[in-house]
């Protein structure tokens, strides 16, 4: 009810005020007398009269009024304003008075004078030479939908150059139309169209509000007709923002889990310290980022291209000791296996807790891991674009070394068969140890990527494990295609399902289908075929 | 059916099942007649403690009986230990009745809290002890039995059968989770008030618990062993061993194993219900997939196979957490993690199995 009544209000001082013929410098004075009152309502319109009257000084006498340094002069009316360095102006003259003139009074402000000043301002800026300060304006204007500043907007629409500012001086101009009950109906149902091009959420609202209560059948035509055409782009817009997510969580896991199919395609075995070697090559890049911060600061956009070769070291030799000092005894007993190195994840966690203390570390983003890129309502933003290509890049990498060097050769070798690559002369233990170095420094250089966007903490590769044990299981063993494709399907899969069940069912959902899935195809999706009966 | 749980019974499984009988009697006894003031009294406090202990021995024992005897490894037992004890802990929180904060006679108090107006389907008959003894052993046994069915039929094994038992758990322990599956939440389940109509608190039920734990904790070790002992187990044994080869023989191996599984999971479900009084808590984390991992180690720490081992391991490393984690937490982790990688290095027959075989040396080359 108080909506409507201001914008009732509004409507007609609108009418009053701008048919009114633009004014001059002789009427300034009779404006600005306007304000030289107690009543708020006549501050109110004379605070509108002014901001729609073009004179040079509304613009200071505003602002003077929005910092409470305006007064005037009951005897005559006169008003005057206090500038930066506190010297009196006469507002009508712009005299600056040589000594505080007497009996001043400051023009008060109530809730209304402060919304028709916030409005007034805001119509004031859409002239601004600065196009960013009046596309700025123009979007304050279309969430205000002040219809005070209609003929503000037509003036400026006409006389502006520039084609994105025009454009959101054209959306807020609809704005403000398409519930206006006494514009035409061509105009409003021209607003209808061009709301329907901005096409985003508030377009869609104000769109739906237009109902056969409030227009003509022809304006709600065209509104339903924009409204459709912007939800269908809505619906689009969220389905591509959710397959971005998706593909982003899809890269992440890729990254956790290409290391582990590694070390289990080839030596068969569960390696539970996996998350582990992610955590180290983490904390590697905190060290690095730690280091970088006191010594050099101006490294600090390096420090992840240092980390990555140092994360892929730090836990390629921890790898290389754990397969040396413990899993090389263990070899065909893959369940011992698994406890074991689950023994070395606990001390692992320990190790790091009692370094580095059980609290989340601070690791940076370097300045082109931050920000975002908008088009048109699609939000790209850089780290994860970043982790993207990053996951690509490295799986890229490892698929050169498994087909094109000698290493490679001879792990695909002992994943085919073990035994008769051992007696065609491959050194199988050697393979082995460089597997699981290599899988595990793959870990390591997850574990910077992962610093970027998770918690640094003893517990940061807990949190994935479980999901890298799915991807693999579900990809299929020694196939990194399979990884590929497992973990980006995991992670779209995730992505999709979080919104229609929430996050925490459609993650129990997506374990029960995969758990299923395994019933389907023990051996994943792309397995080995041999004759064997067991592998 | 005396003969089947009896057949078989050596001098080792009589003097186990026979110092469990005495300590049922025992503790009880240094626990309520001797006079507190004596040296020989037992705090009630470590009466609840040990009965704890051997509630985990139950679920080792369970967990031995799979992974021992028929090669499954599962790394989800906790899951069907949970999924007990919290059929245990609904019947306790009904027992609350209209002494919960909240004081509503049916509803429990978290249910009020979240606005609640009627009880979920699943609450209903919770209050007949009769019921609630039947979910304990339904609920793990049906869910054991549906992923069992699927998951051996379509022959996953090995390490890929141990992580989707992870996944189980794992994917219970975030439905769990959830406040509006009406099981507290990750709050749980707490406050009890009486079992049967003892005060849960009072030394007295507190002792009749640890009493009955250890009896149920014979009872299992009976049944394991008559299961191992008998044709059935023979034939888990070689599945264990070689698991084409008695396909290929003409026994259906899922059917072994499904069978085996859901008698082990039921077994860890009344280990689980005998946990709840007297810890006087559940909650979801006793789904984290570290709780199930953490028994595996106790199985393999006191000798897999051997079934005496799993308790007498289970009891070890649990004092040990107890005392580590009192005097030096800092260091229980590194100490289980260690225990993780020695014992399967160094004692992969457990404590119990290389015993038994420096025994059997000894026996063989005085033979000789």
């Amino acid at each position: 009810m108080l909506r409507r009544l201001t914008l009732i209000l509004g409507l007609m001082m609108g009418l009053i005020h701008f048919d009114a013929p633009p004014a001059h410098a002789d009427d300034a004075a009779i404006i600005l007398k306007r304000l030289a009152t107690d009543n708020y309502g006549e501050i109110e319109s004379g605070v509108t009269a002014l901001a729609a009257s073009g004179l040079s000084v509304s613009e200071a006498v505003l602002n003077a009024l929005a910092d409470s340094r305006l007064s005037y002069r009951p005897s005559d009316k006169e008003i005057f304003f206090k500038d930066a360095s506190g010297k009196w102006i006469d507002a009508a003259t712009n005299v600056v008075a040589n000594e505080q003139p007497s009996g001043l009074k400051p023009v008060k402000m109530n809730n209304r004078v402060r919304r028709a000043l916030d409005a007034a301002l805001g119509s004031m800026t859409l002239l601004s030479p600065d196009p960013q300060k009046r596309m700025a304006a123009a979007d304050a204007v279309f969430k205000s939908r002040d219809a005070n500043t209609l003929s503000a907007l037509d003036n400026v629409i006409a006389k502006e150059s520039d084609a994105v500012v025009k454009q959101h001086f054209e959306e807020a101009r609809a704005a403000v139309l398409i519930l206006k009950s006494d514009a035409s109906e061509a105009d409003r149902v021209g607003a209808a169209e061009k709301l329907g091009q901005r096409g985003d959420q508030d377009a869609l609202a104000l769109l739906n509000s237009v109902t056969e209560a409030n227009a003509t059948a022809n304006i709600v035509a065209a509104a339903s007709l924009s409204a459709k055409g912007i939800s269908r782009r809505l619906a689009l817009l969220s389905a591509a923002q959710n397959a971005w997510y998706g593909l982003s969580l899809g890269s992440v896991l890729l990254l956790a889990a290409i290391g582990l199919a590694i070390t289990f395609g080839v030596m068969g075995i569960i390696n539970m310290a996996h998350g582990e070697m992610v955590m180290l090559g983490a904390y590697t890049t905190f060290v690095v980022q730690e280091i970088i911060r006191t010594k050099a600061p101006g490294l600090f956009d390096w420090s992840l291209p240092i980390a990555i070769p140092l994360a892929f070291c730090v836990s390629a030799l921890v790898g290389l000791l754990i397969e040396r000092i413990i899993i090389r005894y263990l070899y065909g007993r893959p369940l011992e296996t698994l406890l074991a190195t689950w023994g070395v994840s606990l001390i692992l966690q320990q190790a790091v807790r009692s370094a580095f203390g059980a609290n989340n570390r601070e690791v940076g983003a370097p300045s082109y891991m931050s920000g975002v890129w908008d088009l048109n309502g699609f939000q790209i933003t850089y780290g994860r674009l970043w982790i993207i290509l990053f996951g690509l890049a490295v799986f890229v990498a490892l698929l050169g070394v498994m087909k094109g060097t000698s290493l490679g050769l001879k792990m695909r070798a002992v994943i085919q068969n073990r035994r008769m690559a051992a007696a065609m002369g491959i050194r199988t233990p050697l393979v082995d140890a460089l597997t699981f170095a290599l899988g595990s420094g793959v870990a390591g250089i997850a574990g910077v990527a992962l610093s970027q966007i998770d918690n640094v903490s003893p517990n940061l590769g807990q949190s994935y494990i479980i999901d890298s044990f799915l991807v693999v299981v579900f990809g299929g063993v020694g196939n990194l295609w399979g990884t590929l494709l497992g973990a980006l399907s995991l992670g779209l899969a995730n992505k999709f399902l979080e919104p229609i069940a929430g996050a925490v069912l459609g993650k129990i959902i997506l374990l029960a289908v995969i758990i299923l899935f395994i019933q389907r195809r023990p051996r994943g999706l792309f397995a080995l075929k041999g004759r064997a009966v067991e592998q | 059916m005396t003969r089947f749980f009896f057949r078989h019974f050596d001098r080792t499984a009589i003097g186990f099942v026979a110092t469990l009988l005495l300590i049922a009697i025992v503790v009880p006894f240094f626990n309520l007649a001797v006079p507190e003031s004596s040296v020989f009294h037992i705090p009630t406090y470590l009466v609840s403690l040990w009965g704890k202990y051997l509630a985990y021995a139950l679920l080792a024992l369970a967990l031995d009986l799979v992974w021992g005897y028929c090669g499954i490894l599962s790394l989800g037992h906790g899951a069907f230990f949970a999924l007990g004890g919290y059929a245990m802990g609904m019947y306790l929180m009904r027992q609350i009745g209209a002494r919960g904060v909240y004081a509503d006679p049916v509803l429990p108090d978290f249910m009020v809290f979240l606005n609640w107006k009627e009880l979920p389907v699943t609450w209903y008959f919770f209050d007949h002890f009769g019921y609630a003894l039947l979910m304990i052993v339904l609920v793990p046994s049906a869910i054991a039995f549906i992923f069992g069915w699927f998951a051996f039929r379509s022959r996953v094994t090995g390490v890929y059968l141990s992580i989707i038992t992870q996944s189980l758990t794992y994917a219970l322990l975030l439905a769990f989770f959830r406040n509006d599956m009406g099981f507290g939440g990750n709050n749980g389940l707490t406050d009890f008030k009486d079992i049967l109509g003892f005060p849960v608190q009072a030394a007295n039920t507190r002792a009749a618990l640890f009493a009955l734990t250890a009896l149920f904790l014979a009872l299992g070790f009976l049944l394991a062993r008559a299961i191992v002992a008998s044709r059935f187990g023979q034939v888990l044994a070689s599945i264990r061993d070689a698991e084409s080869r008695t396909r290929f023989l003409g026994y259906r191996v899922e059917h072994y194993k499904v069978m085996v599984f859901v008698v082990s999971a039921a077994m860890a479900g009344i280990a689980g219900a005998l946990y709840v009084p007297q810890v006087g808590i559940i909650n979801p984390s006793e789904f984290s997939p570290s709780n199930s991992i953490e028994a595996v180690i106790w199985v393999a720490v006191g000798g897999r196979g051997t079934l005496i081992g799993a308790a007498i391991g289970a009891v070890l490393v649990n004092f040990a957490k107890t005392w580590l984690t009192g005097t030096f937490p800092e260091l229980w982790l590194y100490g289980l993690g260690a225990l993780f990688i020695l014992v399967t290095l160094f004692l992969p027959k457990g404590i119990v199995g290389s015993l038994s075989a420096r025994v059997q040396r000894i026996k063989g080359s005085g033979a000789a």
